[in-house]
């Protein structure tokens, strides 16, 4: 740095860090964070370590721990079922008793996030009026019906 | 250079999260919560003093300091001080602290061996025996003395928990240390014998009141090359308030020959002296001078008793300013020394300045349960010596290792993100709460902020980082021995 002067050993691990992210160009990623036991911090990890230890063993460290939005696991919506394929059209076995039964509070969590887009009926081509009968989903989502093959 | 503003990214900006300071005529940022310290240049001072009266744009920045300051300059120092974090845009979110856990298998560093709870002196304030002890010392489960093979396993659980650690330290605390030598003596051939088997090195050192030190045990000291700190409070007439026999007779003309020979015949470690300070002997600069100049100690460390508000002894709040008075006093003396190259005995401030050099950003208040533990007489092992023998704080025992859900359980509400009181303190990354024992005895639970000292601890951290800074600008080489 040209104009600020870093003092202390953890300023200068700081502008190193920063150089170093410089170096790689912006948008290389977020900030590090420093070791557990000095975790107060949020200091960025400064690129000595990485030199140091190796990528390899930063790897290592990486994989050993799991990632914050893992804690509690992936988000499911209430009524999600993972064993079917075509979603609220059919279930696997070609009938509807498998089908995923989300409920009004997380029906639009299923348009938005649902990995398997056929969870919902296809509005485009199959069922196109399937909400027309619901005009407010808070209210009225006992109108959606299943959609049968 | 150019004084017209080029065609810059406009962005609305605001100031982040520091501390400033000032020392030796530079102004400086102490950055929180990262603890980097960096010196402003005219430039960098002039943005900040703009930005403290509101966010504002890039672009009115410029505009502003346009009369006394390139526009190129300006923006790369405002470029350098969004990159250390000390401005930020201004709709940033403001930085959660981070609950990040110590990795498992963090080694212990440090323990303290309770080898006794007896003591043979009835100081009025002692935490183990006084009004606000927390274990039953007198008639509870603990033996009064550590057994030989409660030793030896303590050497064993510390030899396993240091893990990849070299070196370990091992520190014997009481009671009265002294009054179980001879295991003390059987634990330190055992720990050398030990470690040296594992290709390690454990360190000793113990604390004593001196009413024991015969010509036989300091000469084992002194070849021992066990470190020695010695709890005493002060000059004979402060020494004999409160730091008394069991018969109420005072103990300065007994431990003053001890600690002398001492003084003159361990050379092999630099002897401490450790003051407990309490309304009724607030003389610290006094204090200080007695036991560094005519006593003879190389280090004297201060710290205000641990206790009740409504204790006779327990220091006021007018107390606690005039203390923090006379250690600025102490710190400026410090400051002059160093400047020189000299030594001076005052550690409250040598250990401040130490972890500011390192940019010591803590999770925890200290290291107690994670990477110091202490051990009670029939090895029980708690979050430290303080808490030796109270069950609610026992973590483990030295022959069936550390309960790792228990020590999980505290690594979590001890946190300094669950402590909420202390996230918009910016001398969180030193204090991070302070004391769980101070903590439990003043609030009924370790994992409670400190909130009585915030304000001291803040004055103090504030002045030691003055005395920092003073010290980086006219002697920064002496700053290179906090290096390691």
């Amino acid at each position: 740095m040209k104009h600020i002067k870093a003092v202390n050993q953890k300023a200068d691990r700081i502008e190193a860090y920063v150089a170093h992210e410089a170096g790689f160009g912006v948008g290389h990623g977020a900030p590090g964070r420093g070791s557990a036991a000095n975790g107060g911090g949020g200091e960025p990890t400064p690129p000595a370590a990485l030199g140091a230890a190796g990528h390899d063993d930063l790897d290592v460290v990486g994989l050993e721990s799991r990632p914050p939005h893992e804690a509690q696991g992936p988000h499911f919506p209430l009524g999600c079922s993972l064993v079917f394929s075509p979603g609220w059209e059919a279930d696997s076995q070609g009938g509807t008793a498998g089908l995923c039964q989300p409920v009004e509070r997380d029906l639009f969590d299923c348009h938005l996030a649902c990995f398997w887009p056929a969870h919902v009926p296809d509005q485009l081509n199959h069922a196109q009026d399937w909400t027309g009968k619901c005009a407010s989903a808070q209210k009225d989502w006992r109108k959606l019906d299943l959609v049968f093959p | 250079m150019s004084a017209v503003a080029p065609a810059v990214e406009d962005r609305r900006v605001a100031l982040r999260e520091f501390h400033p300071f000032e020392a030796h005529g530079a102004r400086f940022l102490y950055m929180v919560p990262s603890a980097g310290i960096f010196r402003l240049d005219d430039a960098g001072g002039a943005i900040l003093d703009a930005l403290g009266s509101g966010p504002r744009s890039t672009r009115s920045l410029v505009r502003e300091l346009a009369g006394r300051f390139d526009s190129e300059r300006v923006l790369e120092t405002l470029d350098e001080l969004t990159q250390i974090r000390a401005v930020g845009d201004v709709d940033a979110p403001k930085e959660q602290v981070p609950r990040d856990l110590p990795p498992p298998g963090f080694p212990l560093t440090t323990m303290v061996l309770n080898v006794t709870n007896k003591c043979n002196l009835a100081c009025t304030y002692c935490y183990e025996y006084g009004e606000d002890k927390i274990v039953d010392t007198r008639y509870g489960k603990q033996p009064k003395f550590m057994s030989e093979e409660t030793a030896e396993q303590s050497v064993e659980f510390l030899l396993a928990e240091s893990r990849g650690q070299e070196v370990a330290h091992l520190t014997f605390f009481g009671g009265e240390t002294l009054l179980n030598f001879p295991v003390l003596q059987k634990a330190v051939a055992y720990a050398r014998r030990r470690a040296a088997e594992e290709g390690k090195r454990i360190e000793f050192s113990l604390t004593t009141n001196a009413t024991l030190l015969k010509p036989e045990v300091i000469e084992w000291l002194a070849d021992n090359h066990i470190g020695v700190t010695v709890s005493i409070d002060g000059p004979k007439e402060v020494q004999d308030g409160l730091r008394v026999f069991h018969n109420g007779r005072g103990t300065y003309d007994v431990v003053l020959p001890k600690i002398k020979e001492l003084l003159r015949v361990h050379r092999t470690r630099p002897i401490g002296a450790r003051v407990t300070l309490t309304q009724r002997n607030m003389d610290v600069l006094g204090i200080f001078r007695h036991l560094t100049e005519e006593i003879g100690f190389w280090e004297v460390g201060l710290a205000p008793v641990t206790t009740q508000d409504q204790r006779a002894y327990a220091i006021t709040s007018e107390g606690k300013d005039d203390m923090l008075r006379q250690f600025e006093i102490l710190a400026e003396e410090w400051l002059e020394r160093a400047v020189r190259n000299e030594h001076h005995g005052f550690s409250n401030v040598k250990d401040t300045v130490e972890e500011i050099h390192k940019g010591v950003s803590k999770a925890y208040g200290c290291g107690a349960g994670l990477g110091l533990m202490g051990v009670a007489t029939d090895g029980d092992v708690a979050l430290c010596h303080r808490f030796a023998g109270s069950e609610e704080h026992t973590i483990g025992s030295v022959t069936e290792g550390v309960d790792r859900e228990k020590q999980g359980r505290f690594l979590v509400d001890h946190h300094i993100a669950a402590k909420t009181d202390c996230h918009t303190c910016w001398a969180r990354p030193i204090c991070s709460g302070g004391c769980y024992h101070e903590a439990h005895v003043r609030y009924g639970t370790s994992s409670h902020a400190n909130l009585h000292y915030c304000t001291w601890v803040r004055s103090w951290t504030h002045t030691c980082l003055e005395i920092y800074g003073a010290l980086a600008e006219r002697n920064p080489g002496f700053l290179t021995r906090f290096d390691a």
